[in-house]
């Protein structure tokens, strides 16, 4: 039988009633799941595994990758509307997404954001159908030199959101590196910047973090000048998507998905990175440059889809090795061998129910995701009409909520309010903050690869490139560093062109609330 | 009225999300069990998980949690998670918790290294030991295009220039796959000083290094590589335990005339200060579980091997345990 039949038969087993409830489900709690800060995907289905103790082993599944991928399209809902990340994957989303609801265009971010989602989590499923073996194959053949290279590369990012000033952008990326730093040192098992408190030796969560900088510094920042600014709500505009939006999304989701799949893929790849890369390549694209920073819908696009596509990138080892690439992969895992199934390089052959069965559902339930959010996106834009005290409060309190619930340590929410105080203090003084969350989730891998290649070539240098994707990448980042330069030898060489003009609009208002 | 919708909206998400973490925090216990055992099954017991939902803690916990429940030796037994700093924020709030014969944590060597690496002012050997649940051993992998073919081979090159044999493990310094190698250097005159350990973040983690050769060899529990053992794209050159592992045609250490047993296990202990009675309660109700079928047949699902030790013989156990962590983890600075 070939892919195309098996999958039809993948079909007929997830279309059965049972399982079509199992799917919805799924995505509904993914949902839930993904819109609270602090309770990923990973931790959602950990805590439903016992209750599926007599479930059939194909249904549970499914269940569990709708979470997974619903956790996906719920994390951007409160990163667009209210400033806050509901994973550490859409971070990123919340840059443009947000100052698109501030101009009155929530739905139209919802909306590319679940329309992205549903054409990237599509295709990869697709890719995953067809080319697991190969693409698994490429992704295990990575060592820490590639890692590394493609970190170098994502931190390149950070130069596209540094902000006006460039002084005040690389202090709070140092401010990132060196949150970063908190907690066990990987190799040698030393305790770097826990001044004696146990709870810091992990490390602070990114989530935890991301939650303080941006939503809780900006309900304080909200809070102190509210007598000052008058009280306005902000306004809702028109629900659906215009030609306009179709056309520059479009593009944007094709590419998110060709970042996000590999990367999910990759043993370390991960789902943020690819979400930072996807912004800078559209942010350098874009007919719209002047947009950028003060909501495009590119920014929106682009990323949403990048994080989608690596969430079916995770699913391919998993089901072709056995190899969980994230905790939600490890957990389904963990799920599969509660069921008797041996995960690996046999599964596709033993289980072909089960496996075709899981991937139909992945199809349904992305279906089923883009049927529920995209009539909720005006919806949920309408709570950007609560007054904003009370809106504040209500992020305040999914702040809270959240944070606790990630480890349900009262001391994250001492962190929280510590790092909400930073994040107030740096909108005060004019610091951009994605910088600071940029640094904070790259700069641990960046050591962690920088160390791991050096270690494993005995501390010769050609570990740095000793593998052919490393060099590749390094090309790529010499080429966009040189870029600048060669541009401006060219211009002027040729001084009939017109210099590149800085639009007026991106100095910004120093009161107003940074990214 | 439309914002009353949008606060209605936030109301129904919040009441999710309570459903959502509802569920976890009963999910291990088995509501509405009631038992007509005549010795009268435990209850109220709380086991907490010093881990992440879904680590092998959790699993262990949740499933001793079901088994007592389905054999009705205990009844609503709760699990909980309170994670941190590799298990001894929960070993803390266990040794605080001074005579509350209500509760027990699950843990394991990890707990022992951690509460070293981490400065822990409360140490295990402080606890209630109720009994040893299930162990398994160390393996010696290498890659199937790995020069070395015996664990001889291997010990040869790694004592000429220990820094050049790169060791990877899926733990962090002080977990089970950190001192495992850090022991082995020790029993075959190496200085574990000198050991070039890469820590990778777990199994998903560590397999593609040795499946690509990257590290030159890895120490980790076998069990997570079973099927790549079995298709040969994995090599064993020695198992860490007493006796032979079932399934892996691989010589153990002692075998190899290398001095050591190493086996990473997992545990339940209670708060100090419990009386013998309230233990015994519980070492009973734990007795009782481990002789039933079910537990045996979870035993196997998981691919746990049986170490069922109880009172005595499981407090020596700990004490040596906690001795030979110490040791080789101060010999590293790290205790």
């Amino acid at each position: 039988m070939d892919t195309f039949n098996l999958l039809l038969q993948g079909f007929s087993t997830a279309l059965t009633p049972m399982n079509l409830m199992f799917a919805c489900l799924g995505v509904l709690l993914g949902t839930a799941v993904g819109v609270l800060p602090g309770i990923g995907p990973a931790m959602a289905i950990a805590l439903l595994l016992p209750l599926t103790y007599n479930l059939e082993p194909t249904s549970a599944l499914i269940m569990f990758a709708g979470i997974y991928y619903g956790g996906m399209y719920g994390g951007s809902t409160t990163s667009i509307l209210l400033n806050t990340p509901g994973e550490s994957s859409t971070v990123i989303t919340a840059i443009e997404g947000h100052k698109m609801a501030k101009a009155g265009r929530a739905a139209q971010a919802l909306a590319t954001a679940a329309i992205g989602s549903f054409v990237a989590g599509t295709i990869g499923t697709a890719l995953l159908a067809a080319f697991a073996p190969l693409v698994v194959k490429f992704a295990v053949s990575l060592g820490p030199s590639s890692y590394l290279a493609i970190m170098v590369l994502g931190l390149l990012t950070v130069t596209a959101v540094l902000g006006a000033s460039k002084l005040r952008g690389f202090a709070s990326v140092g401010l990132g590196l060196a949150i970063g730093l908190v907690g066990m040192d990987p190799v040698t098992g030393q305790q770097r910047l826990v001044f004696g408190i146990p709870l810091l030796s992990d490390g602070l969560d990114i989530v935890v973090v991301a939650v303080a900088i941006f939503a809780v510094g900006e309900a304080f920042w909200i809070a102190a000048h509210l007598r000052r600014s008058k009280m306005s709500t902000i306004p809702v505009g028109q629900p659906w998507m215009g030609k306009q939006d179709w056309k520059r999304s479009w593009k944007p989701w094709l590419r998110g998905t060709a970042l996000g799949f590999p990367f999910g893929a990759m043993p370390a790849g991960g789902a943020e990175v690819p979400t930072f890369l996807s912004y800078s390549v559209e942010k350098k694209l874009t007919k719209h440059p002047e947009e950028f920073g003060h909501g495009a819908i590119e920014g929106v696009a682009g990323p949403e889809a990048a994080n989608n596509a690596s969430a079916a990138g995770t699913l391919t080892p998993l089901l072709a090795l056995g190899l969980p690439t994230n905790a939600t992969a490890g957990v389904m895992l963990a799920a599969l061998i509660q069921f008797g199934i041996q995960p690996g390089p046999l599964l596709f052959q033993n289980e072909p129910i089960l496996v075709w069965g899981l991937i139909a559902s992945l199809f349904i339930g992305n279906t089923l995701l883009l049927l529920i959010n995209l009539p909720m996106a005006p919806l949920w834009a309408r709570l950007l009409r609560i007054p904003r005290p009370y809106l504040y409060a209500g992020i305040l309190f999914f702040a809270t909520l959240g944070a606790y619930a990630v480890n349900l340590q009262a001391f994250d929410l001492v962190i929280l309010l510590v790092l909400g105080a930073l994040g107030f203090a740096m909108r005060r003084f004019g610091l951009p903050i994605l910088p600071l969350i940029i640094g904070l989730i790259l700069g641990p891998r960046i050591e962690n690869q920088l160390r791991k290649a050096f270690q494993l070539s005995a501390g010769d240098i050609s570990g740095l490139w000793s593998e052919p994707l490393a060099v590749g990448v390094y090309a790529v980042v010499a080429l966009i560093l040189a870029w600048p330069l060669v541009a401006l030898a060219w211009r002027r060489f040729r001084p009939g062109e017109e210099a590149v003009q800085v639009p007026a609009s991106l100095e910004r208002d120093p009161h107003q609330s940074r990214l | 009225m439309r914002p009353m919708n949008a606060l209605r909206a936030i109301a129904v998400a919040a009441g999710l999300a309570f459903a959502a973490t509802g569920c976890g925090v009963t999910g291990g216990a088995d509501a509405g069990k009631t038992s007509s055992a005549p010795a009268g099954p435990l209850t109220g017991l709380r086991i907490m998980v010093p881990n992440t939902p879904g680590g092998g803690y959790d699993t262990t916990a949740r499933t001793a949690a079901k088994v007592m429940g389905d054999t009705k030796t205990a009844t609503n037994v709760e699990v909980f998670n309170l994670a941190g700093a590799g298990g001894t924020v929960g070993l803390a709030r266990l040794v605080n918790e001074r005579g509350n014969k209500d509760l027990a944590m699950l843990m394991g060597l990890g707990v022992v290294g951690a509460s070293y690496t981490n400065k822990s002012e409360a140490k295990l050997t402080a606890t209630t030991p109720l009994a040893r649940l299930i162990q398994e051993p160390g393996a010696i992998m290498v890659g199937k295009d790995s020069p070395y073919k015996t664990i001889d081979d291997l010990v040869k090159v790694w004592k000429e220039d220990p820094s050049k044999v790169s060791v990877g493990g899926g733990s962090s310094p002080g977990g089970p796959d950190h001192l495992l190698p850090m022991q082995l250097a020790k029993a075959v005159g190496i200085d574990p000083k000198k050991v070039n350990f890469v820590s990778f973040d777990g199994g998903g983690d560590l397999l593609p290094a040795i499946l690509g050769n990257k590290v030159g060899f890895a120490a980790s529990g076998a069990g997570e590589y079973l099927q790549q053992i079995k298709s040969g794209e994995v090599r064993v050159l020695a198992t860490s335990g007493e006796s032979r592992l079932e399934g892996v045609n691989a010589p153990t250490l002692k075998e190899s005339k290398i001095d050591l047993v190493f086996t990473n296990w997992r545990g339940i202990v209670a708060p100090p200060g419990v009386s013998d009675a309230d233990r015994d309660r519980i070492v009973d109700a734990l007795t009782k579980m481990h002789a039933s079928d079910e537990w045996k047949a979870a035993l196997k699902t998981r691919g746990w091997s049986d170490a069922f030790i109880t009172g005595n013989e499981f407090k020596t156990f700990l004490t040596d345990q906690d001795k030979r962590v110490a040791d080789v983890l101060k010999e590293l600075g790290l205790a």
